[in-house]
């Protein structure tokens, strides 16, 4: 590799991921060169994002060196070989400090290794860090937590959206080849839109969940944020697949997704049909979001995707229904952090508690921030016996009857396409106080959770810069038929190809991304 | 005391713990009796991010139990979350099975105690209502030795496999309880499941108890009722329902209303005590568990369950009964797999014999070699005299080979050394004499060298035959045919009757 020094690109962060593991493996570069540039990009600039909730430079190096160990001594390497990736800090890294944005985490070392983790690291990767989330997943702006929130690279006053936002932000700002994120009603997608990335929430069930820590485990799935649909794909085709660790996952076989991303790529999209639901396109909607939906729906009929209506009439119930089975699993599901076995524990304040009921008092009332707080009372409220019927079991009724209309949908169409998310990203601060508003800002999202379909967001351009608000990037929502990522993937890069915002990057006070 | 103007219904929540070699849902390992908190993984903890698989042999298990129970199997049952904040719960909830159980009805036959004698077995049934699989809680300890003013937690226990088997109100008396739950040890013991030891806590039980006035007695009406937890051994088990029967009689004589409550029982008082009455009862937030898929049982696995389930042990008991044992022999021989399995491989080594055959087997086995067995401390399965050579020594007793006193020896002598009981027969010189002429000949020495006792024998003093049986014994060292010297001796004795009378 040394041989040509005028063929180094001076910046290999703007390669691709795919790219990167190509010349990792034919030694053109190296894990150690790959990674250290990672390494010196998030010293310098996320001070400004806070995307990083902990970066391991010298265990992401010792992996890198591993790596370019491993591929002098003749040994095949992964198809992520040297890529230098960035977690959620929800997903367990054996021996690496995995907080779930809570302080009720802070400081705990899981002592075995999760899944996600895992694959990934069997593909070649290197791990760079933890990134910043939402308290337990729970939020779409980032702002729910006890930690500095972290800030959109497009504009720095701004959310980077959430739940996944640290990871949104990083894949963004160029701080991580290829970002790790979770999607309970939307924690992938809307921040890739915020964020102006790409971001998959596969199929229930494709990816492992064990070792992700669980917000509501019947909508919660892992899936890659990426700067190209290419990287997502290849992203998605390290971590699909059974895990006899889950017993939901899928052992449907995994496609190859970049034959699909090739196909979008090269080929037109004549045969598919884009089904579009025009009354969920009503009020609400940024004028500017709507511009650009309008504008994507025209690039795919360019390119030769038939566009058809569709109508999925419980539509309206989605969130409704959401917030009362993520709350009631969130309830159930974080009653372990009672501070008898692991994290934060008022048994280790200066006033130990003086009874067992004092000590889980303490512990979850000083250790939970207000919106995880605010779910669990919601979720304990909605699943007592005598509220039971009225809530969790209607809740599960508008899902039967959701995952119904979409299977009616999809005979008339092979993917639904919306905006990610009615608006831009906001500022900082400014829906703080209004968590109902902050809730609807999932509208389009949620489905895909309760139906457990696949729904991928990519870039659709930028609003027009005003007075109130700079160019912020706006991202395209394609929901599928179950197991059908590579439909998604397909179509959503026959768009990129189409359109110049996967090469935009944004430039911020402390760095260009 | 009022309590005959009461009948007494009880039901039973026993859980019986499956002696799968890992946990319910989680592949670590477990077994009673462990070093604290050695037998955990990462899901034992309730660590975030571990998820649940169920242990396809639990479920095996826990199908065998509902089969033989004669149960309806659910093709598709589910999990579900019971919730409550407890240290030894490291999830704060436990993942069991709620309004979708895996079982569905079955009964329970015990003994029917108040039946008049009969031939056979009088028995009763006891209804089912359901039977559920779940995992199990860690252990607290408060303030034990070395850790005063500590609570300890162990862990071990933590995920491991019960079934929980729940009976309609269908039982009378303590009694009946306490047989009810013997019929469930033989059982899970018989299909191989669980140990069900109550003393390891592998088997335990909750006692709901109510009374309602006798004539009230088959009716719907039932009087409120009490559930007595954590019963752990047979004595407690009677003990604590008798308690509580006193405790609701009393409060029905004064005419004041039992309050539906959770009670424990302290044995040292012999009083049950409330713990928390309905009121303050906790609600334990069901809902099914998202974390895995419905249970779906296949015919297959249902068909491999059925195969692997036994003799049951009423069949058994009616069968050894038909063999002509009486109840009792039939239950001894029914109560423990060893035992039954050792019974019936030394019946079948045993040429066909007439209806004495199994009663023969049966003497044996319960009298002679048990008592080896026992005074070893061996368990059957132990036992050095394998089923074919007892039903070895058997056959030399009957066919006159040894004596029944030398065949006692001869077992003893096989226990001891572990070998066959033909070759200790032939090394030592067990064969008895059989033979008529030599007999014969011993006879007459023995009656013509005591005149006197034979002239008193005639004379009608009858006794006098077992001196003359002895004598012979003395001079065959033993070896005569006991048999065969009381034919001769009488045919001998017929001999001198004749020619003394002519």
């Amino acid at each position: 590799m040394a041989d040509d020094p005028t063929s180094i690109d001076p910046s290999p962060r703007s390669m691709s991921a795919r790219a990167m593991a190509e010349a990792v493996r034919s030694g053109e570069r190296s894990a150690r060169e790959l990674t250290q540039a990672y390494l010196d990009a998030i010293a310098e600039r996320d001070g400004a994002l806070h995307s990083y909730r902990l970066v391991d430079a010298e265990g992401a190096l010792a992996r890198a060196d591993a790596i370019d160990a491993e591929r002098s001594r003749g040994a095949t390497l992964g198809p992520l070989a040297g890529v230098p990736v960035g977690l959620k800090d929800n997903f367990v890294t054996a021996d690496l400090d995995t907080t779930c944005g809570s302080r009720m985490l802070e400081g705990w070392r899981p002592p075995y290794a999760g899944s996600h983790a895992a694959r990934l690291l069997d593909a070649g990767a290197v791990i760079l860090g933890k990134l910043a989330m939402d308290e337990f997943a729970m939020g779409s702006s980032n702002e729910n937590t006890p930690f500095e929130p972290v800030r959109n690279p497009w504009a720095l006053d701004r959310v980077p959206g959430g739940s996944s936002g640290g990871t949104a932000s990083a894949v963004a700002a160029g701080l991580c080849a290829l970002g790790l994120g979770s999607d309970t009603g939307g924690s992938i997608r809307q921040p890739a839109s915020l964020c102006g990335v790409v971001g998959l929430k596969p199929t229930y069930g494709r990816v492992t969940r064990a070792g992700m820590i669980a917000f509501a485990s019947s909508l919660d799935q892992a899936g890659p944020l990426a700067r190209t649909v290419e990287d997502a794909a290849l992203g998605l085709s390290v971590l699909a697949g059974a895990d006899p660790r889950d017993a939901t996952s899928l052992r449907a076989p995994v496609p190859d997704y970049l034959a699909a991303v090739d196909a979008g790529r090269e080929g037109d999209l004549k045969g598919v049909k884009v089904g579009v639901q025009r009354s969920s396109l009503g009020e609400g909607l940024a004028d500017s979001v709507r511009a650009r939906f309008e504008a994507s729906l025209e690039v795919l009929a360019e390119r030769g995707a038939e566009l058809v209506d569709v109508e999925l009439p419980h539509f309206h119930l989605a969130v409704a229904a959401y917030y009362v089975v993520a709350t009631a699993e969130a309830s159930s599901n974080l009653a372990r952090y009672d501070g008898v076995r692991y994290g934060a524990s008022a048994a280790r304040e200066d006033s130990p508690p003086s009874s067992l009921v004092e000590l889980y008092e303490r512990t979850r009332s000083t250790h939970f921030g207000a919106e995880v707080k605010r779910r669990i009372l919601l979720g304990t409220f909605v699943l007592r016996s005598e509220s039971y019927a009225d809530y969790y079991g209607r809740a599960m009724k508008v899902r039967t009857l959701l995952a119904r209309d979409y299977a009616g949908a999809f005979e008339r169409c092979d993917l639904i396409a919306s905006p990610t998310s009615p608006v831009p990203a906001w500022r900082l601060g400014e829906k703080l106080d209004d968590p109902l508003a902050m809730y609807l800002s999932d509208v389009f999202t949620i489905g895909a959770n309760l139906a457990g379909l696949p729904a991928i967001s990519i870039p659709a351009g930028f609003c027009e810069p005003c007075d109130d608000c700079p160019r912020l990037p706006i991202g395209l929502q394609l929901t599928g038929r179950r197991l059908d990522e590579a439909t998604l993937l397909r179509v959503s890069a026959a768009h990129e190809a189409a359109t110049p915002w996967a090469a935009e990057r944004p430039t911020f006070e402390g760095g260009q991304g | 005391m009022a309590v005959a103007d009461y009948e007494v219904v009880i039901g039973l929540e026993v859980h019986c713990q499956l002696s799968t070699e890992t946990k319910m849902f989680t592949d670590c390992a477990y077994h009673v009796g462990a070093e604290s908190n050695a037998l955990t993984d990462a899901y034992s903890w309730g660590l975030p991010g571990t998820l649940p698989v169920p242990n396809q042999r639990a479920v095996e298990y826990a199908l065998r139990l509902g089969l033989a129970l004669g149960c309806a199997i659910r093709p598709v049952s589910r999990w579900a979350r019971k919730h409550y904040f407890y240290p030894d719960l490291p999830k704060g909830y436990q993942i069991t099975q709620s309004d979708l159980p895996y079982a569905q009805g079955g009964a329970v036959e015990i003994p029917d105690r108040g039946a008049a004698d009969s031939e056979g077995f009088a028995t009763k049934t006891v209804r089912l209502h359901h039977i559920h699989m779940e995992e199990d809680a860690g252990k607290n300890t408060h303030g034990g030795h070395g850790s005063e003013g500590l609570s300890l937690i162990d862990y071990n226990r933590a995920g491991a496999p019960l079934v929980e088997i729940v009976s309609e109100p269908d039982l009378r008396s303590a009694v009946e309880a306490a047989d009810y739950m013997r019929e469930l040890r033989q059982l899970v013991r018989t299909l191989g499941i669980s140990e069900a030891n109550m003393e390891e806590g592998t088997l335990r039980c909750d006692a709901n108890v109510s009374l309602r006035r006798r004539e009230l007695a088959g009716s719907e009406t039932y009087g409120t009722r009490c559930e007595i937890k954590n019963l752990n051994s047979f004595k407690f088990l009677e003990a604590a329902i008798l308690a509580e029967i006193r405790r609701q009689a009393d409060l029905l004589d004064r005419g004041e209303a039992v309050v539906q409550s959770t009670l424990s029982y302290d044995t040292a008082r012999d009083q049950t005590k409330i713990m928390r009455t309905k009121e303050a009862a906790a609600d334990y937030r069901y809902f099914p568990e998202p974390d895995m898929p419905a249970l779906r049982i296949s015919k297959a696995m249902l068909e491999a369950a059925r195969a692997a389930v036994p003799e049951l042990p009423w069949a058994r008991r009616r069968r050894l009964l038909s063999l002509g044992l009486s109840t009792y022999d039939a239950g001894v021989l029914s109560a423990e797999q060893g035992l039954a399995a050792y019974f019936d491989d030394a019946l079948a080594a045993l040429k066909p014999g007439g209806e004495g055959t199994a009663k023969l087997a049966c003497n044996w086995i319960t009298g002679d070699l048990l008592k080896l067995v026992n005074g070893h401390g061996h368990a059957i399965e132990d036992c050095p005299v394998t089923p074919s050579w007892l039903a070895e020594l058997i056959a030399l007793v009957e066919d006159g080979t040894i004596s029944r006193r030398a065949g006692k020896e001869v077992l003893d002598k096989s226990y001891a050394e572990a070998r066959s009981p033909a070759a200790i027969v032939e090394r030592d010189g067990y064969r008895q004499v059989s033979d008529t002429g030599a007999i014969e000949a011993m006879i007459r020495e023995v009656v013509a060298a005591n005149p006197k006792q034979l002239a008193q024998l005639l004379g009608g003093k009858d006794k006098l035959r077992g001196f003359f049986v002895g004598q012979v014994m003395k001079r065959s060292k033993g070896q005569a045919n006991p048999k065969v010297v009381q034919e001769v001796l009488a045919t001998v004795l017929a001999e001198h009757r004749d020619s003394s009378s002519d």
